[in-house]
């Protein structure tokens, strides 16, 4: 064995030691600071994190569309208002639609 | 497949200098090459203006005017390759390589890699990381030869200068603006657990060992190879900033690592 090679037991104990300290971190590091807000983009300027196969990003057709999200700070997005009094939703709209 | 004309019109489009393409004419039919310049001067000013969005870091430590003067430069030899505009600038840190007016900012082209990286990862699918605890199943052995699966949102940037700490001191009009180009090489990982890239910079020997896995290997041959390229090489804080990160989706054990040897040998 050579003196560089880690040995088995080190390699199970780097891990083992690294899941005791992740687990005890990623208990507060899922608190959003980001939502998806729909109906408060402008067209052809809407985010896109989507699941596979999408090609979402800037697709929406025109401005407000209510299907098509961005990503605002988390809490925000209900009292975001656009034209003519239409404000934002946590899910997708059916108001605007191309 | 593109025909000539096409083809024609394309070069038109990119050089100033080249005749008007065929059949471009106005309404009483005479050609008019101020019209096309026009739209010559949209399809430009629209392709700098992408890349200004992609690129504010880099942006800010050249400054507006050299930015757009440099983007131009770059946007006439450097196509659009899909109609989605935000896919547009892929290529540029590979062109600050080679731009002979940036080479004393070495750095540049690395800012680059890492703002391009970013875009990708806020762009790239969603998919959930996993529950480090779910490893504590695998027995020593298996350890030794797990092999991971990484986020479509990982993305991995090394690079011999700061470049975080140059991005971090850019990226928001707050920031200082400071640059110390000699503070050290810098790595790091990028990654969209939920909706936000999470940015984090990798400790010593972090770069290599993220890219071993990335490529497939074993646990503990990363291991191995980040421990020779840096002495200093932490295992445990490594390997718990990258199940923190999220960038893990997956994990495997070979079943029989024996059998696939030998059909590699043909046997």
């Amino acid at each position: 064995m050579s003196a560089s090679k880690i040995s088995t037991a080190g390699v199970a104990g780097a891990l083992a030691l690294a899941i005791s300290g992740a687990a005890l971190t990623t208990q507060t590091a899922h608190a959003a600071d980001m939502e998806k807000c729909y109906g408060v983009s402008e067209a052809g300027k809407n985010d896109c994190a989507a699941g596979p196969g999408t090609t979402c990003a800037g697709s929406s057709v025109i401005d407000w569309q209510g299907n098509a999200w961005k990503l605002v700070p988390a809490g925000t997005c209900e009292s975001i208002e656009v034209e003519g009094g239409r404000t934002g939703s946590l899910k997708a709209l059916d108001r605007d639609l191309p | 497949m593109r025909t000539e004309w096409q083809n024609d019109f394309a070069a038109a489009l990119r050089n100033p200098d080249a005749t008007l393409p065929p059949g471009i004419r106005d309404g009483r039919g005479a050609p008019r090459a101020r019209r096309f310049a026009v739209y010559r001067n949209n399809h430009f000013v629209s392709l700098i203006d992408a890349l200004a969005d992609a690129y504010p870091v880099v942006q800010r430590l050249v400054g507006d005017e050299f930015f757009r003067a440099m983007a131009k430069v770059f946007v006439a030899t450097n196509a659009p390759r899909s109609p989605v505009m935000l896919e547009y600038g892929a290529g540029f840190a590979e062109f600050l390589d080679e731009f002979e007016p940036v080479a004393q900012l070495p750095y540049l082209a690395d800012v680059a890699r890492l703002e391009w990286a970013w875009l990708s990862s806020y762009h790239a699918a969603d998919a959930d990381g996993i529950d480090a605890t779910s490893l504590t199943v695998l027995l020593p052995t298996q350890v030794d030869v797990l092999q991971l699966q990484f986020h479509p949102a990982a993305q991995l940037v090394c690079s011999r200068w700061p470049i975080l700490s140059i991005w971090e001191a850019n990226v928001v009009d707050e920031g200082d603006g400071q640059i110390k180009p000699d503070a050290g090489p810098e790595s790091v990982l990028l990654n969209r657990p939920r909706e936000s890239v999470d940015v984090r910079r990798l400790p010593p020997g972090g770069g290599a060992f993220i890219q071993q896995l990335m490529n497939g290997l074993n646990l503990a041959a990363a291991a191995a190879l980040a421990t020779k390229a840096r002495s200093d090489f932490d295992l445990p804080g490594n390997l718990q900033g990258l199940l923190e990160s999220g960038a893990v989706i997956g994990f495997s054990v070979p079943g029989n690592g024996a059998t696939r040897e030998n059909c590699d040998t043909g046997v």
